[in-house]
């Protein structure tokens, strides 16, 4: 470096030297001002800087005042009405110690010791996996098992251990002996040590279990869908009434912040006139498309058959037809009552539109030939013609392409999942003058809210945009996450105990299990399918689908 | 260094016109995410890839890491940034804003093979901004100028010292 500065002697270094020269003959004084006027050049920079970040910031706050005082929306999160938990200990059972079953134990707070241990092994190999630490500080609801019920004799055993792990401990502790295991749901509602139960059975128990429970005035969290059939719905509502019991359909979504910050931003009319809303199931793998693993212990020894078929058509003994029942109309209501429900509650719960006036749609099995008769690609339409609007569900088991649950109106559009954002239509007649004026960017959400965050903005965060979307954001910062399963049971439990209704109630329940079986006997049937309001029944059904319309049940005594 | 300031008023005038832009580059990343109560870091080490991401992921693990890393890049960069631009402590400005920037450069390295959740303003290949950007710095480490507060301060220093 110091030959390359002696190579170039010129220009300012030549100015150095010259003036070096005169340095000893120039006063001192002049020699300061100089050297000050050097080290403070850039300083005025700094106010060119200063100017411009305050002309920026305030174009900034200007717009998203602007945006502010048009849409009207707050960012702080929407006030749940959770409480601490109180009251007595209530005593549960459990119907149905599946895959679902034993999420819902743990939503509720049972996990079988041997699972502790893996999350507990799976938190020290990997310090981001977090499922231990949420599961050991998830919020104690003061509740028992008492009584569990399952029709194989491996899942009853592990539902038995499960109930009896009150202290959340792995494998090795004693564990206490109140649970008893009922080789009929029957029995267990006629014990007179449970208060409550939870229904995991497959779709075409429900309904049947759900009135068990009612008639011993039991209250039931009851997994989706409500009713396999319509009579079922009909009776499932009539009976849940009188009995008064608390009824909660399992659409945990119901407890999903952003869900009721929609609410909130289409009451605000953000959207303008709400004409088209599309939800989705987007699919691709066998787990994913029910099929499930097959315990290599079943056999027909530990698996009671016979009421394993229950109500469905006879069938004989078939590990496929047991562990992956979905894939069956004999069992199920396929992709319409295990995935679109969710969707109908959650758009149910934002705009409030309940059963629709008609019904169509179509499918089929277009991927998974495996021997099951339930679709895996299906579209099912919904029409209200009494708030000019369409529900889309489209359907696959065979494309992950992500497309998402959009809600459509003039004025705007709103993406919704874990978080959600508004977009105002390019279109739009109410934000006209602010796109015009360049105030709203149509590709810009003019609203967004991301779960577990105090203040989500608009404006600067595009980059932050790309993170919510993926789901990276906020997972780890301040608070912990929270499974919505374990809101939702939490919800059921308050209504039990303060008398109040759950979040998806018995009326939120038969429009679900209604607006399901008009869209499964549409595809089915291949026909539009109508409702009557007032005399709330299907209009014009005919041919009858016979297995929709009744039910094996001898005598069919809970049809009134 | 004896020498820094045998420079043509050009090379002179360009070093420091260089080192005020990326110090006013610096200074407007670091007051953006200060005045943002939300920002912070862990979505952006999540997104890390390649060789060096299980270092810049574990950095989210805990709260209190993740605290203190967002603590010191939003003032870190505002530091640097004004140390750039008034040429104060630049030496030390300049290297903690090469360190800043190999870090930000290795968490998301523009490798064939990687992607990442935000896409690139340009096209990248090995060399990205954020490496041009190390290397003025670099230059700048090697060519110092007197221009800046430092000169100020260096003879109270040398008062200070010779006391």
């Amino acid at each position: 470096m110091e030959e390359k500065d002696q190579k170039n002697p010129a220009g300012e270094g030549q100015e150095n030297k010259e003036t070096g020269k005169e340095k000893e003959t120039l006063s001192g004084k002049q020699m300061k001002r100089r050297d000050i006027l050097k080290s403070l050049a850039t300083v005025p920079v700094l106010g060119v800087f200063a100017w411009g970040y305050y002309k920026k910031r305030r174009y900034d706050q200007l717009i998203k005042k602007v945006i502010r005082d048009e849409v009207g929306m707050e960012y702080a999160p929407p006030v749940m009405s959770s409480t601490p938990v109180s009251g007595k200990q209530l005593r549960l059972g459990i119907v149905g110690f599946g895959i679902r079953g034993p999420q819902l134990m743990q939503a509720a707070g049972f996990l079988h010791p041997a699972k502790i241990d893996k999350l507990r092994e799976a938190a020290e190999k990997n310090p981001r996996d977090k499922r231990y630490q949420e599961f050991m500080e998830q919020e104690d609801l003061n509740i028992v098992f008492n009584g569990v019920c399952d029709v194989f004799d491996i899942h009853a055993q592990e539902a038995m251990e499960t109930a009896a792990n009150i202290k959340r401990q792995g494998t090795g502790a004693k564990l206490p002996d109140n649970v008893k295991r009922y080789r009929t749901y029957q029995e267990m509602m006629a014990a007179d040590d449970i208060d409550a139960v939870i229904i995991a059975a497959p779709d075409h128990w429900h309904a049947p279990i759900t009135i068990e429970a009612a008639r011993h005035g039991k209250h039931v969290y009851c997994e989706k869908p409500m009713t396999w059939t319509l009579p079922e719905a009909y009776a499932v509502r009539r009976e849940v009434k009188k009995a008064g019991i608390a009824f909660q359909l399992g659409h945990q979504g119901r407890e999903t912040e952003s869900y009721i910050k929609a609410k909130e931003a289409v009451e605000k009319n953000l959207l303008g006139k709400i004409n088209l809303i599309e939800v989705t199931t987007n699919r691709n793998d066998p787990n994913g498309a029910w099929v499930y693993p097959i315990h290599p212990k079943a056999s027909p020894k530990n698996i009671d058959w016979k009421q394993f078929i229950g109500q469905a058509p006879w069938h004989d003994f078939d590990l496929k037809r047991f562990f992956r029942w979905r894939c069956w109309w004999d069992y199920s209501t396929g992709l319409s009552g295990d995935l679109f429900t969710h969707e109908f509650d959650a758009i149910n719960q934002i705009l409030e539109m309940g059963i629709p006036q008609y019904a169509s749609g179509s499918g089929g099995i277009y991927y998974f030939q495996d021997g099951r008769t339930v679709y895996d690609v299906q579209q099912e339409i919904f029409e209200y013609p009494d708030r000019d609007m369409t529900l889309l569900y489209s359907a696959t088991l065979a494309s992950s392409k992500n497309r998402g649950k959009v809600i459509m109106g003039h004025d705007g559009y709103m993406d919704l999942g874990s978080t959600l954002n508004v977009y105002a239509d390019r279109r739009s007649d109410r934000y006209k003058k602010l796109i015009e004026n360049g105030d709203i960017k149509p590709d810009v959400p003019i609203y967004s809210y991301v779960p577990g965050r105090k203040n989500p903005d608009a404006i600067t965060t595009a980059t932050e945009q790309y993170f919510a979307g993926r789901g990276l954001l906020y997972t780890y910062r301040g608070g912990k996450r929270v499974n919505t399963t374990h809101l939702h049971i939490k919800n059921w439990l308050e209504a039990i105990r303060k008398k109040t209704q759950p979040s998806c109630n018995i009326d939120r329940g038969f429009e679900e299990a209604i607006t399901n079986l008009m869209g499964v006997i549409a595809m089915r049937e291949g026909k539009r399918v109508e409702w009557d309001y007032d005399k709330e029944q299907i209009v014009d059904l005919k041919p009858v689908p016979e297995k929709l319309q009744e039910t094996n049940l001898k005598p069919i005594e809970y049809l009134g | 260094m004896k020498r820094s300031c045998d420079y043509t008023l050009g090379q002179t005038s360009f070093l420091v016109t260089l080192r005020t832009l990326i110090g006013w580059h610096f200074l407007y990343e670091g007051l953006v995410k200060l005045t943002n109560p939300d920002w912070s870091s862990a979505a952006y080490l999540l997104d890390s890839k390649g060789f060096m991401s299980g270092f810049f992921h574990s950095l989210t693990y805990k709260p209190s890491v993740l605290h203190t890393v967002d603590f010191l890049n939003e003032w870190g960069l505002v530091l640097i940034g004004l140390g750039l631009i008034l040429g104060l402590f630049t030496r030390l400005s300049i290297f903690s804003g090469i360190v800043l920037l190999a870090l930000y450069y290795l968490s998301h390295p523009p490798f064939p093979g990687l992607v990442f959740s935000v896409p690139a303003e340009g096209s990248y290949m090995i060399v990205n901004k954020t490496l041009i950007e190390l290397a003025a710095l670099l230059v700048l480490y090697v060519f110092p100028t007197r221009i800046g507060l430092d000169a100020l301060l260096a003879p109270l220093f040398k008062k200070k010292s010779q006391r």
